[in-house]
Parts: structure tokens; C-alpha cells; sequence
């Protein structure tokens, strides 16, 4: 990247910024008569006055204009003006098009550099980020670069409009005097030398500034990264305290800067006042000695004025870009590490990507971390690649160096590793991307869909456009000013999937392999589980919201035929009072779609009060709620606030409760009929979330059931059709968009307190659903699951397992697994080794075990020690008694 | 069944009788109920307990497993507490215990059951009173097993 602001300006930007200049220079006539017209409009006016009023002069009765027309002094007045306003129009015309000329030509430029910077990060050396941390990139990217863009529009125009504007006065006043000129210019070598030493210092202290903002970046990233252990250690004022001082030490530095920039200013106020002393006494002897004539220095002093706004403009301008010049620097220094990757390495595609076969070869193999410790120390083995391959060794034996090595993520800081010949080190990524997968222990997934993450090592290049006609016209345009900027003009929502390197043809039979991999890394049931949890859009999906329609139906059929299952469920029936759902739930029969009908506004909503009211039951759930507060009041005041038993059992909140006991005190007195209107939402609130078969208060007898289900039809039969869009009634002809599918299967609530219930509905669905042949397409919502950020709604073994079934799928070559099994259980980890092993029983498997005693089942044994290959060959081999391998399974 | 009466169906129990009836309370709805169908397993013996069960209504075979196979050893109805051990200390479950009739119970988790008992010491030392008492039948019992076992 270039070095300087300007460098990088002028390369990128040099025909835009003559465009502005040229059309700045052209501006200045317009401007100039857009001044000069007023006058001349005044002296016109003035002139016809004085006519009238007997004054002598020229009859102006008739004028020329632009010596070309002859007019009378009124119409002449009128083109005058006429004039005048276009002129204006022009100006603005101008004004409008080199700002927005100059806020294009700034986003892109600053596009532009965030992108090289954000490309930079894409080919930084791994180990760089041990010693710069996202806290600190992020903000470079983001806020320290932002205000190029207001600059760059500015970087020549401005010196070179303010300059032109300074030099026309100072013209004339040399014009005028020779002596009043170099009066005017006096005080200019004096700022010329004040100004920039006083900057240097602003800059060395915006340098300060600039680290002191990005530590703190670095700091909060780090504190919320930390904050289990934060939490676990008591060490929040810490963090609080040390926190504060960095604040403070950002805060002396800006002060400082304050002080400094409003010292300069006041120093170059003072100079230019210190001019028009010159001009009163150098002008003034002037004229007293009769070397200058009066109106020659009241002109000068005139002009004098005219030099202030652009002297002042300039000021502001070199302030402006010492800031943007240091901001550029100190962001730039950061993104340029020693052994950066060459981006052809990334970009060009190759001209064949064969596959990666024949030996793979260590030779004089180092790796030394900054401090000179060399982690691999000269290590030298020849690995067959048709073998499946176990490398074992200790946590410093340089094991984990050497997987990120064999990938190409690590560069070798002496000798070499070659596969059948290439150095892998020298491979592009294009290549070792593409035909290697690599999966370690924390392996990463992203903010996006099971289905997504899967795919992830398929999308290289777009593979299929998937726009047409207009939508594509418009993509070609995205793409043109993607390009102007100097970005990726590639379209995100081109199908990117490269069907070929999954060994499949096409979308259908992919989810048929992604499900094969998820099975082999046994990951099947928990998408499965995660479809049965999802929900699909009816209207997208109309077949699969059709066929989960149909397995409702076989489910109500198959609790007909077995009483088991019907003991399990309670079904949603409109007729029919449901104890395992809450009173809410029976009394709306749907799912609120926003919070008009949510729970918990439910006591406030003017229209279920009305319907309360009308089927006669405000007065049994007030009492309701009378009882169960008393009950709460009763079972948790004995509790600290704050127990966790307020969360999990109790309907009213620790903070809550105090309220509820004067309530209640309130209630005694009085009775239930004289409550305000918020005590009455208070109770109200209470009986909503009631679950009589859960919480077994006896609340809920059979004639409030029968009053419930009479508010139940009232409720819908009279809902205003403003609200209609509130709630979805449930229908058992009709699909939920809002439910998930297992809820749309049961259409009813599972009985609470039936011991192994839960199992035993989730067998009967998935029975039926398989009778029905649907596990597909649950699968398929399955793998629409959202992973969360950083995965975090998967478990730490769920996403070990997509990540190695992200490895999976784009069948590479060569397969490095990092000990990615060591956090999952013996179980799961011992059959997704058997199926990779088989999976790769022609070899291609390298797997750097956690446990050496696992190396058995391969057929190449690696031994790493102290950085060295310490001994290698089949496990039958190194099975004596005195090989390393042994002490390593005994140390185990 | 509604919470009070499982409350009194709790003071009937050795193990709480001592205990204050809002604790009793607290206890009861906090804890689920849990049916079980004819035939269905409760606890299995040798696994890990994680809660007590009372039962509120129904019958429950206790099996104890053999070289033999398993034989039953008694048969337990309303009001009789199972797996108490499990939630008191860490021992694997000395007996399966298998539904007979329908059987409604009250499930006493563990976490629960320590958490109370953090919460009201005084709830503790009426437990382990009651202990006390109950070791001391306990193995007696033990031993009458043991010795008719051993006769027969």
C-alpha cells in the first residue's frame, strides 16, 4: 500500500481529482460576476434615482446590455435581476455537483480502502494475530479510516481554491503598494514557522491518542471475551479501575491536544490582527509622506478583509490533513506484517487443480516462533499419502505446529514439506483450499445455517449466475462501482456451490450427501431434532406445511388406536378446555403473531378485558389471582430476593412480591371490587399463566372451565378486524406458520408429569413421520438451523462435528484432523473414527491424535518428540519396548 | 389432587413430618408429578439416582436383582417414599422399583431437595433426626435379610 495519504489519493483517484479542479476553475467567473452583479444592480438604481431627483448625469434611459441589446432603465433593471438569479442557479448547480462529485469520489476511496485493509486481514500470517488482536483491527477498519472520505474530496481542490482565493487580494494590494504588500505579508513567515511546530506537537499527540483509543478497543473486546472469568473472580472494580485509567490517560491526551490546537488558533488570530496594525502605521506614514493616496490604502484594507476566510481555510486544511496523514500511517504501519501472503496466491485461479497425491516428505522441517524457540526442529520423515496416517506425540513436541504446516496455514521458517513433490508451502490456497481440509480442536462456525456452515469449503468462485433480465442489469451495475472502487465486483448471491467437488450434480442430490456426512460424523439425529424444533414458512413450503398436515392427522389416528400415546397428549380442541395449557392459551385458542396478545399485556388489553367482562369471569380470575398471590406470598417471601426459585417456580418476581403483600393487605380491607385499575391488572396478570395441570392450585374448577371456553368464543367472534392481524387461531385443517413443526404434529399440548413422556412422543413422531417419508424433509428445516454467533446455539460437540463434516464434504484429498474429536465423548468419538477410517481406507487421512493408544487402528504411525520426528512406521512396528510410542501410551 | 392435600400426604411421611407445613408447601409445588403406567420402570437398580418419588396413588413392585434374576421383594403403595437414599448421598440405586397399577408420584429432585434444605437449616435438622431412626431400622432390616437369605 502506498505510504502516504497522497500517494494513495493520487493513484487512485488522479483523473477524478483534474475533474474537480477543472471544474472548480471554471466555477470562478460565474462566482465572480455573481458578485460583481449586485453592485452593478445598486449603482443602476441609484443612478436612475438620482436621476429623478434632478441630478445630473447621463439620461438612463436607455441601456446596453452585454453590448448587445439597448433596453430602458426598468427593463433593464428586470434582465439585470433575471441575471442575477441564474447566475445563483448556476453557482448552486456547480456547488451541488462538486460536492456530490466529491462525496462519490470520498466513499469510494474510502471503500476502497477498507477493503484493502479488510483483504490485508484475509492474507495476514497466522501467527500475526498472536500479536495483533481483532479489538484493535476492527476499529482501524472501521471508525479510523472514516474520515478519509470527508478528506480526500478536498485534498487538492481545497489548497488550491483557498490559495487562489488568497492570492487575487494579495495581487492587488502589491498592485496598490509594493510596501503595503510585504506589510500584509509579514506575519507570514512568522505563522509558516510557528504553526507547523506547534502541529508537530498536536501530532505526536494524536499519534498517542490514536494507540490510547485502540488498547481501549482492545481492552473491552477483551473484558467481554473474559467475563466468565471476571464474573468468577470478583475482579469487576478491577476492571472498572483499570478501565478508568486508560479514560483518563485518553482524556489528558485529548485535553492536551485541545489546549495546543486552541493555542495555534489563538496565535494565528492575534498575527492577523497584527496586519492591519501594520497597514495603519506603514499605510498611514505613507499617505501622511504622500507616497500613497487615500483611496489606494482604505482599498488595501478592503482587500485586507477578503484575505482572513482563506488564510483561515488553509489553517483548517493543513490541521485537517496532518490528522488524516498520521490516521492513514499509524493504520497502514499496522497492516503490513513481515511475510504477508501474495494475493495471487488467493486470487489466481490455477490452471489445473489436480489432485494431491504420492509421498509426503519432511525435509530439515523448522519452525521457530519470534523468540527463536523452534517448536520443529529439523524434523525429517517420508509419509505414504495411500496410507491412513496417526501422528502422535506430546504438547511440546511441535505436533500442532506441524498439522497447521501440512495445510499450508503455517510457513516454515526452515526447510521444507512437500507432497508428491510441491512444496506446500509454495501451494496457492486455491489449491490446498480446495483439495486438503483441515479440522482442529476449536474449529470455528459461523453466524449462519447448519446447511450453510456445511457448504462453506464449497464456495470458491460463483458457479451459476441466478439473476436474469433486469435484477441481472442492476447486478451489473452493483458490480461496475464494486469495481470502480477497486473491489470484488463478484455477486454474494450467485450460487457459489460447487456441486462438482461434493461429487453431486446438483441441490437435490446435495442435501441427500449433506445428510450422508452428518450421519458419518453422527450428527444426523441432532439436525433432525433441530428440524423438529424449526419452523417453515407455509407459503414457501406449501408441500412440507401439507405432509406435516398429513402426519397431524396420522398422529390423531394413531392416539386412537393406542391409549398410551393418548394419555401423553392433550389435542388443541376448540370445544374442549385444555388443563395442560395455561389459561392465556385456552382463552385466545391461538399464538399471538406481536405483543397485542402476548401473555403478559394481556391483563391490560382493553379487548380481552371487555370479553372478560362479558363472559362474566373478570370477578373468578381476580380471585384467582387473589388466591395465587396469596399462595406465592406464602411459599416465597421465606426466600432471599434474588433465589433462583423466584425464576423457575414462582409467578411472581422477587422485586414484585413486596407490592403483591400490600395488595393483598389492601384486599382484605376492602374486598376485590374496590381495587384500582392497577391493582386489578396486577391480579389480573396472575391467573394468565396458570397451568392447572402443572401447578395444581385447584384453582381452575369445571364451571370457570365452561366460562373460559364461552370467553374463548366470544373472543374470536367478536375480534375487531384491527386486531386480526394480532393472533393466529389454531386450525386443525391449517398449518402454523408460527409453531414448530413437532408442535404442528402434536396440535395439542403434552401432558405434564408423565414419566418418560417427552421420549416417547418424540418416538411416535419420528416413527410416523418416517412412515410418511419425511425425515427428509425435517432434515431440511434441520439444517436450516441457525448456529448462532460463533455457533454458540450448537453444543461445543456439535460443532466439532460440522466443522468436521464441513472437511467432509468437498471429499478432499488429503483430510488433517487435528485431535477435532478430543472434546466429545469415547463413544462418539470411536465411531466417527471408524467411519472416517473406512471412509478413507485408500488413504489421504492424517490425524494428529490427542490419545496415542488410538493410533492403532491406523496404518502409518508419525512419533513427534521435542520438535523431531522421533520415530515412524506401522503401529506393529513401534510397539516394542523401548520406542517412544510406548512411553507416550504409557504416559496416557 | 390438589397441592394441599399433597402437602398432608407429605406430614404422613417420617422423613418431612417434622418439617413446617409451608415448607412442605413449597416443597410440594416445586416438585413435578409424575405418573407412571403399569409396568413402567422407575428407578433401575445400579444406576445413578437423581430424585425421590412418593407416592401419591397406585402400587410399585421393589425388584432386587440376582444371579437369578430379579425377585421381588415388596410391594409398596400410597404414601411410601422411594429412592430417598439417592437424594442424601451419591450411591447407585439398591433396587429397581417397577409400576404395577397406574401410579401417580411426586418426583423430589435432588437439586431441589438440597436447595430447600440450604435455604431452611432448621428443615435439615428434622431430616436428620429422622435418619437417625431410620439407620438404626434400616439395618436391622438389612440384617433380617440377610439372615433369611442366608437360610434359605
Amino acid at each position: 500500500m502506498d505510504q502516504s495519504v497522497y500517494g494513495f489519493i493520487l493513484r487512485h483517484s488522479k483523473k477524478e481529482q483534474i475533474v474537480l479542479l477543472v471544474m472548480t476553475v471554471i466555477s470562478y467567473p460565474f462566482l465572480y460576476f455573481s458578485y460583481d452583479l449586485p453592485k452593478q444592480i445598486i449603482n443602476h438604481i441609484t443612478a436612475v434615482d438620482g436621476l429623478k431627483n434632478g441630478g445630473s448625469g447621463k439620461p438612463y434611459l436607455e441601456q446596453e446590455l452585454i453590448g448587445l441589446f439597448t433596453m430602458e432603465h426598468v427593463p433593464y433593471l428586470f434582465a439585470l435581476c433575471a441575471i442575477f438569479f441564474v447566475l445563483v442557479l448556476i453557482n448552486g448547480g456547480f456547488k451541488y455537483f462538486i460536492n456530490v462529485f466529491k462525496g462519490q469520489l470520498g466513499e469510494r476511496m474510502l471503500r476502497r480502502m477498507r477493503y484493502e485493509l479488510y483483504s490485508r486481514i484475509l492474507r495476514f500470517p497466522l501467527p500475526q494475530f498472536k500479536k495483533v488482536s481483532a479489538g484493535e483491527l476492527i476499529p482501524m477498519v472501521t471508525a479510523e479510516v472514516e474520515p478519509l472520505g470527508g478528506f480526500i474530496g478536498d485534498a487538492f481542490v481545497q489548497p488550491i481554491f483557498q490559495g487562489g482565493l488568497l492570492i487575487v487580494p494579495l495581487f492587488f494590494i502589491f498592485n496598490q503598494d509594493v510596501f503595503l504588500g510585504l506589510a500584509a505579508v509579514m506575519m507570514y513567515p512568522v505563522q509558516g514557522y510557528v504553526i507547523p511546530k506547534l502541529q508537530r506537537k498536536v501530532n505526536a499527540l494524536g499519534k498517542r491518542r490514536v494507540r490510547a483509543v485502540r488498547r481501549l478497543s482492545d481492552r473491552i473486546g477483551e473484558t467481554i471475551n473474559g467475563l466468565q472469568e471476571i464474573h468468577a473472580n470478583d475482579t469487576s472494580t478491577l476492571e472498572r479501575a483499570e478501565f478508568s485509567d486508560r479514560l483518563g490517560l485518553i482524556y489528558s491526551i485529548r485535553y492536551r491536544i485541545y489546549a495546543l490546537k486552541f493555542a495555534t488558533k489563538f496565535l494565528i488570530n492575534a498575527i492577523d490582527k497584527m496586519t492591519p496594525f501594520f497597514f495603519y502605521t506603514i499605510g498611514g506614514y505613507l499617505v501622511i509622506e504622500g507616497q500613497v493616496n487615500i483611496g489606494a490604502l482604505v482599498a488595501v484594507i478592503a482587500a485586507q478583509k477578503d484575505l482572513a476566510s482563506p488564510a483561515k481555510e488553509l489553517l483548517a486544511y493543513y490541521q485537517q490533513k496532518e490528522d488524516i496523514r498520521i490516521k492513514y500511517e499509524q493504520v497502514i504501519g499496522q497492516f503490513d506484517p513481515p511475510g504477508i501472503m501474495d494475493i495471487a496466491k488467493q486470487e489466481e485461479e490455477p490452471s489445473e487443480v489436480g489432485p494431491l497425491k504420492g509421498e509426503l516428505e519432511l525435509s530439515n522441517l523448522s519452525y521457530a516462533e519470534d523468540d527463536g524457540v523452534r517448536l520443529i526442529d529439523n524434523a525429517t520423515a517420508k509419509m505414504p499419502l495411500d496410507k491412513r496416517i496417526a501422528v502422535v506425540g506430546d504438547g511440546s513436541s511441535g505436533k500442532d505446529e506441524l498439522a497447521m504446516i501440512l495445510d499450508g496455514l503455517l510457513t516454515p521458517t526452515g526447510g521444507r514439506a512437500t507432497i508428491g513433490g510441491a512444496v506446500i508451502a509454495d501451494l496457492p490456497e486455491t489449491v490446498t483450499g480446495r483439495r486438503m481440509a483441515f479440522v482442529s480442536q476449536g474449529a470455528q462456525v459461523f453466524s449462519a445455517s447448519v446447511r450453510d456452515n456445511l457448504l462453506y469449503g464449497l464456495k470458491h468462485r460463483p458457479q451459476r449466475d441466478v439473476l436474469e433480465g433486469e435484477a441481472l442489469e442492476e447486478r451489473r451495475y452493483v458490480a461496475a462501482e464494486s469495481t470502480r472502487s477497486g473491489n470484488s465486483p463478484l455477486d454474494i448471491q450467485s450460487d457459489w456451490i460447487d456441486y462438482e467437488a461434493a461429487g453431486v450434480d446438483g441441490p437435490a442430490a446435495l442435501t441427500a450427501r449433506m445428510i450422508e456426512v452428518l450421519r458419518s460424523v453422527t450428527m444426523e439425529h441432532d439436525v433432525y431434532q433441530m428440524g423438529l424444533r424449526g419452523s417453515i414458512d407455509a407459503a414457501s413450503r406449501p408441500d412440507v406445511a401439507e405432509a406435516i398436515l398429513k402426519a397431524r392427522k396420522a398422529f390423531r389416528e394413531r392416539m386412537d388406536e393406542n391409549a398410551e400415546l393418548a394419555a401423553l397428549v392433550e389435542p388443541f380442541d376448540v370445544a374442549r378446555y385444555n388443563t395442560n395449557a395455561t389459561v392465556a392459551e385456552n382463552l385466545l385458542f391461538g399464538t399471538p403473531v406481536d405483543e397485542t396478545f402476548a401473555e403478559a399485556s394481556l391483563a391490560t388489553n382493553a379487548y380481552v378485558l371487555e370479553v372478560l367482562e362479558k363472559a362474566e369471569l373478570t370477578k373468578d380470575l381476580l380471585e384467582s389471582g387473589r388466591q395465587m398471590a396469596q399462595t406465592m406470598v406464602e411459599l416465597f417471601s421465606g426466600l432471599p430476593p434474588g433465589h433462583e426459585f423466584f425464576d423457575q417456580f414462582s409467578f411472581i418476581s422477587s422485586e414484585d412480591l413486596p407490592e403483591f403483600q400490600t395488595l393483598l393487605g389492601r384486599v382484605n380491607k376492602t374486598g376485590l371490587d374496590e381495587l384500582d385499575g392497577e391493582d386489578r391488572a396486577r391480579l389480573l396478570s396472575l391467573p394468565f399463566m396458570l397451568i392447572p395441570a402443572r401447578h395444581r392450585l385447584g384453582l381452575i374448577d369445571e364451571a370457570m372451565e365452561g366460562k373460559i371456553l364461552a370467553a374463548r368464543k366470544l373472543f374470536a367472534e367478536g375480534l375487531p378486524e384491527a386486531l386480526q392481524g394480532a393472533i393466529e387461531f389454531l386450525d386443525a385443517e391449517r398449518y402454523a406458520g408460527a409453531a414448530t413443526i413437532q408442535d404442528n404434529i402434536l396440535f395439542g399440548k403434552a401432558v405434564y408429569g408423565q414419566a418418560g413422556g417427552a421420549e416417547r412422543i418424540g418416538e411416535a413422531i419420528t416413527e410416523l413421520l418416517d412412515a410418511l417419508d419425511l425425515r427428509g424433509a425435517v432434515m431440511e428445516v434441520g439444517l436450516e438451523f441457525n448456529a448462532g454467533i460463533g455457533g454458540s446455539r450448537l453444543s461445543g460437540a456439535q460443532r466439532q462435528k460440522i466443522a468436521i463434516a464441513r472437511g467432509l464434504i468437498k471429499r478432499p484429498d488429503i483430510l488433517i484432523i487435528d485431535q477435532a474429536t478430543a472434546i466429545l465423548d469415547g463413544q462418539t468419538q470411536s465411531s466417527i473414527m471408524s467411519n472416517l477410517l473406512e471412509m478413507y481406507s485408500e488413504g489421504g487421512l492424517i490425524w494428529f491424535l490427542h490419545r496415542p493408544s488410538l493410533a492403532q487402528s491406523f496404518d502409518h504411525v508419525v512419533v513427534m518428540k521435542a520438535g523431531r520426528v522421533a520415530e515412524d512406521g506401522s503401529y506393529a512396528d513401534l510397539s516394542g519396548d523401548d520406542t517412544a510410542l510406548k512411553a507416550l501410551i504409557e504416559a496416557e | 389432587m390438589s397441592l394441599n392435600e399433597e402437602v398432608e400426604l407429605l406430614r404422613q411421611i417420617p422423613l418431612f413430618s417434622n418439617v413446617e407445613p409451608a415448607k412442605l408447601k413449597l416443597l410440594a409445588f416445586t416438585s413435578e408429578r409424575v405418573t407412571f403406567g403399569p409396568g413402567q420402570m422407575m428407578v433401575q437398580q445400579g444406576d445413578i439416582g437423581d430424585a425421590a418419588y412418593i407416592i401419591i396413588e397406585g402400587d410399585a413392585d421393589i425388584l432386587i436383582d440376582t444371579p437369578d434374576g430379579p425377585i421381588k421383594v415388596a410391594t409398596v403403595g400410597r404414601n411410601a417414599i422411594i429412592g430417598e437414599i439417592a437424594i442424601l448421598c451419591d450411591v447407585p440405586r439398591t433396587a429397581t422399583v417397577q409400576a404395577k397399577t397406574q401410579l401417580i408420584t411426586l418426583r423430589i429432585t435432588k437439586d431441589l431437595f438440597f436447595r430447600l434444605v440450604n435455604e431452611f437449616p432448621q428443615m435439615a435438622v428434622e431430616i436428620m433426626r429422622e435418619l437417625a431412626r431410620r439407620l438404626e431400622r434400616t439395618t436391622a432390616q438389612l440384617q433380617a435379610a440377610m439372615s433369611q437369605s442366608g437360610g434359605k
